[in-house]
């Protein structure tokens, strides 16, 4: 195995837990093939074949490297997998090594070594925060061209490609007591929680326990907390959960999990989930979510090389790998020094530690180079660190002129301090106080339902002097990698007058990035506090907001995908549309017949044939999906009436009776019929999409506002096949089919119903049409739908019967003038709008009656429903077209009204149209232009009544 | 997600139930008697205090029943929730 001595090999020391060196595996990286061991992750993989460079940054396209251990990492952002499993921004630090792995650099071209958009850092100056909104803005007739080329330079990565092929699943659970981290603190605190007996969740990021600090709390403490997994394995009411991020807190105590159960192989095992999403409520939640470390700022501090201090630890005592060969440690704090020891221990040289406070007792070991006030301000490498030059500093934090040196090294560890991991503290509401001595916010506050252990709360974290900053260079000095923002780039915002964090980070974009600014947040907040001349408490911390990490689209989605995203409702009669070779169309989650294509036939012939069948002879219609209401008690009758704005106290049994009720602001809320079954008992229709509000508007109107009327509601809708059968012929096909209903007009005349059997099946037939034809619609038992189907389709035969499917439905009830709820009744029109205002009863109240009186429903000036015809009788009238009084359109032109519904009437030869027109019924043939902004066209129309077809209804009665 | 505990199913998810609004705002007894600014209140005035809200939850995928819930608007705690009989509305 080539390892470039980076690897330690197997010896003495206790180094390399994470791996098994028996387990060699083999991957790629921008095509080149390396080694490493299983439990290894690509970015100690890389590490240990030499790999330094492993992308590009964001916006200068600078060589970044391997910077932090875990979910922190900024920088070392990768393509994993290929095709469609392949995901870009995925950080190295967290992919667990398997065979065959595939992974590619970002954001370069041609190549990571030689990157063209690298030549941006020669004119980097003209890149400062902001650029987007001011070097893009004006002239405001070049922004395509600049969109242009900033869409070619702009994002992060490559999108998939082709269609997620694993499977995501969604699992929700209950538990007493979620711990939030697998390190020492959360595995005690889950230990304790068990032993008392509680259900315990415990969930780590990581694909093992124990923390950050593995292997490096020495022999005594890595067997103590061996032992409390083990224990904690053993135990029946304690549920492990490795490799799975908690990455949010909701309302109710409810947490959402990521669990990566197949991020580790090549792919899934079969029929197993790639990653799976727990909504899980707790009573009470363990935040033991530890401390990232903080990095520095100086100029060109984010070359290959450059590492956190603990990140250079983690790969050393977990991985056996030497992140370098010579290093300089720079910090403000004691922790550094113990990093020393343990650097050397594992064969790392270490040049120098540097320490930026004036005063220490600490002292490195004999070897390296103690330095107190001294900081570095530069670092060199073309393609990764070579040398550092390190300054002296004054009483003021700034370099004393003179005193600068260069060192070489190839390892440059940052140790800034710590910041606690309190992003689900803050998001469940918690407050931050800041603390002088750790120089960080950390939790004060008492949030219901958490509580916050370990390094998290603050506690364990070293004293650490305020970071500096070097004052002003030429040179950049990053503070969040991701997103290349720089110190001068925040010390720009606060000159041109931006003052609060929250502004500064969207002008900046400072901690935008997927990595949340998890190192780079408090240090933004720092330079910004020095550059406000405020205290760093003061300035705030922007808002923490789910996902901890990024959570991918396809585990949010689960298994609602595809046909799945909603369920499907079909009719009883589906089979039949089917097999006659119907095209569907949906209506809510309704698929419905949209026509029936005979061969050879576009959808325009065969809805010509459709409605003229049912004109001049026969058609049958699948009305299923129609809201079905079934109303008992003594107050059906009272209930109705304060419902509907018409009577329906003097409905009789056996008779039925159309209704349209409002919302109490006066507006058309849905119409159908109601049929009067016996004495206590009524049922109701609804239309399609209306039938579930419908049902709730009538339990709120009886459970809140008239408790006292006695009244039982049930939905039918699913319990019944509905079909109607309309045409001139209607009768003389159902007296062919072997039934005891009498369809003759005396025993059942329109808005009749009569109970009974046909071709043995229980069946009622209502006398009611939408088509204005002579019609009845027959209900039936769901499980006879299809059987009556059948059975119309077989007797009709001799009469030639049409199936027919929505869209002659429209065109026959835009014939009629019948309007429907969305085009024409759009929840903005009023009865008298729809020029159903004789409906309106003046005898009794109704819910929306008050509101007809208010000044802006008065009738005048509102939109009427109208009909209109072309006026060339031959041009089709754009559907949804904006009419206009004047046959010119364009910006200030008035508008007169709408079309709402747009057919060619087979029946009458010619296009015509429903449209709601400003004080239309007084503008009866008048012109009108009706204008498609979409294709620019105004065809010329003339106003009609709405009523096309039979104004007198004399069809419908016959 | 808030958890709501149903009177009658026991405590259920928010996407069982659907949002009714301000519990404590009654439908004039008689729309007809009312004057204008009395029913335009009605229809379209709202108070957005901080705090304890009374609202109107409907157990849609559950019992169906309107119920009357008791919400702290910026914690998002529920505090109660009972048949609307019980609580006297």
């Amino acid at each position: 195995m080539s390892t470039n001595g980076f690897r330690l090999p197997h010896g003495g020391l206790p180094h390399g837990r994470l791996i098994d060196r028996g387990r060699e595996i083999s991957f790629t990286f921008d095509g080149r093939a390396y080694q490493g061991y299983h439990g290894d992750t690509l970015a100690s993989a890389l590490l240990a074949n030499g790999v330094r460079v492993v992308g590009r940054s964001f916006k200068y396209h600078r060589p970044r490297g391997i910077y932090g251990l875990g979910s922190e990492e900024p920088s070392a952002l990768v393509r994993l997998r290929t095709g469609a499993r392949g995901e870009p921004n995925i950080r190295a630090t967290q992919v667990e090594l398997y065979d065959g792995l595939v992974a590619h650099s970002q954001n370069n071209w041609p190549s990571l070594r030689w990157d063209i958009s690298s030549a941006l850092g020669l004119f980097a100056r003209f890149l400062p925060a902001g650029f987007y909104y001011k070097t893009f803005m004006w002239p405001g007739k070049l922004w395509p061209h600049y969109e242009n080329i900033i869409r070619h330079m702009a994002g992060m990565g490559r999108s998939p490609e082709g269609l997620d092929p694993d499977r995501y699943e969604k699992r929700h659970a209950q538990c007493d007591v979620l711990v939030i981290g697998g390190g020492p603190a959360g595995l005690a605190a889950a230990l304790a929680a068990a032993e008392s007996g509680q259900q315990v969740w415990l969930a780590d990021e990581g694909a093992q326990l124990g923390g950050a600090s593995q292997g490096m709390r020495g022999d005594e403490g890595d067997e103590a907390v061996r032992k409390t997994i083990a224990t904690l394995e053993s135990l029946d009411n304690v549920t492990l959960l490795r490799r799975t991020t908690v990455f949010g807190k909701y309302d109710g105590q409810l947490y959402g999990l990521v669990e990566r159960a197949g991020d580790h192989l090549a792919s899934p095992a079969i029929g197993r989930p790639r990653q799976i999403l727990w909504q899980l409520r707790t009573k009470q939640a363990v935040l033991a979510s530890g401390a990232i470390e903080r990095p520095l700022i100086f100029a060109n501090n984010d070359r290959p090389g450059v590492m956190l201090t603990t990140a250079a630890l983690g790969y050393l005592r977990a991985y056996a790998v030497r992140p370098g060969r010579r290093a300089v440690i720079v910090t403000n704090n004691d922790s550094a020094y113990e990093a020393v020891r343990i650097l050397r221990e594992g064969g790392v040289e270490v040049a120098a530690i540097l320490d930026h406070r004036h005063m220490t007792e600490q002292r490195a070991l004999p070897g390296t180079e103690t330095l107190y006030n001294h900081a570095v301000i530069d670092t060199a490498g073309r393609r990764g660190l070579t040398s550092v030059s390190i300054a002296r500093l004054d009483v003021n934090g700034d370099a004393v002129p003179g005193s600068e040196r260069r060192i070489n090294c190839d390892l440059l560890c940052l140790s800034g301090g710590f910041t606690p991991s309190v992003h689900l503290y803050s998001q469940a509401g918690g407050k931050l106080t800041f603390r002088e001595d750790i120089q960080s916010l950390v939790p004060t506050s008492q949030v219901p339902g958490m509580t916050v252990a370990g390094a998290a709360t603050g506690n364990f974290i070293p004293n650490t002097a305020p970071p500096i900053a070097l004052g002003r260079s030429r040179r950049k000095q990053f503070i969040d990698l991701q997103n290349d923002v720089t110190a001068g780039d925040v010390e720009l915002a606060a000159r041109e007058g931006y003052r609060s964090v929250e502004h500064v980070k969207r002008y900046t974009t400072l901690g935008m990035g997927t990595d949340q600014g998890k190192t780079s947040n408090l240090n933004g907040i720092a330079v910004l506090a020095a550059a406000l001349d405020k205290p760093l408490a003061d300035v705030g911390l922007t808002t923490y907001r789910p996902p901890y990490t990024p959570v991918t689209i396809g585990t949010l989605a689960g298994r609602d995908v595809g046909t799945f995203l909603a369920p499907t409702r079909r009719t009883p009669m589906q089979a039949c549309h089917e097999q006659a070779g119907a095209a569907f169309v949906p209506a809510g989650l309704w698929q419905r017949p949209h026509y029936y294509p005979r061969p050879g036939e576009a959808m325009a012939d065969a809805v010509n044939r459709e409605v003229l069948a049912v004109r001049q002879n026969v058609g049958i219609v699948d009305v299923s999906t129609l809201g079905r209401i079934d109303l008992h008690g003594p107050d059906v009758a009272e209930f109705l009436n304060r419902i509907y704005i018409n009577g329906f106290k003097t409905l009789v049994v056996g008779m039925c009776r159309y209704g349209v009720m409002l919302r109490d602001d006066g507006m058309i809320f849905d119409d159908g019929t109601v049929a009067r079954m016996a004495e206590s008992h009524y049922i109701m229709t609804t239309t399609t999409a209306n039938a579930g509000p419908v049902m709730a508007h009538l339990e709120y109107y009886l459970q809140v506002v008239w408790p006292d009327l006695r009244v039982h509601l049930t939905s039918i809708t699913d319990q019944w096949a509905v079909v109607a059968v309309a045409g001139p012929r209607a009768r003389e096909l159902l007296d062919s089919l072997d039934s005891d209903v009498e369809f003759a007009n005396q025993a059942l005349p329109f808005m009749a119903w009569r109970g009974g059997h046909i071709g043995g099946i229980p069946a009622q037939v209502f006398r009611i049409s939408f088509s204005g034809e002579l019609a009845y619609e027959i209900a039936v038992g769901a499980d006879h739908g299809r059987a009556l189907w059948e059975m119309l389709l077989a007797a009709g035969e001799a009469f030639d019967v049409a199936p027919y499917g929505t869209e002659a439905l429209t065109t026959l009830r835009t014939e009629k003038g019948h309007f429907v709820m969305g085009p024409e009744a759009d929840g903005r029109a009023t009865a008298d709008d729809i020029g159903l205002a004789a409906m309106l009863s003046s005898k009794k109240d109704f819910v929306g009656r008050r509101s007809l009186r208010l000044p802006g429903l008065l009738p005048k000036g509102r939109l009427n429903l109208v009909g209109l015809v072309p006026a060339d009788g031959t041009s089709a009238i754009p559907p949804g077209a904006i009419l206009l009084d004047r046959a010119v359109a364009g910006p200030g032109m008035d508008k007169a009204g709408h079309v709402a519904t747009s057919v060619f009437s087979p029946s009458l030869d010619k296009p015509i149209a429903l449209a709601m027109v400003r004080n239309g019924r007084q503008r009866l043939d008048q012109p009108l232009w009706a204008h498609s902004p979409l294709d620019n066209r105004i065809v010329p129309v003339t106003i009609t009544g709405p009523i096309f077809i039979d104004p007198q209804g004399e069809r419908l009665r016959a | 997600m808030l958890l709501i505990p149903c009177p009658h199913c026991g405590p259920r998810a928010q996407t069982e139930f659907s949002y009714g609004g301000d519990a404590n705002v009654a439908r004039p007894p008689a729309p007809e008697d009312a004057d204008g600014g009395t029913w335009v209140d009605y229809l379209y005035l709202r108070d957005n205090a901080k705090g304890g809200h009374d609202e109107l939850w409907q157990h849609i995928f559950g019992c169906r029943r309107w119920l009357r819930v008791g919400r702290d608007v910026v914690s998002h705690e529920i505090t109660s929730c009972t048949e609307l009989a019980e609580s006297g509305a």
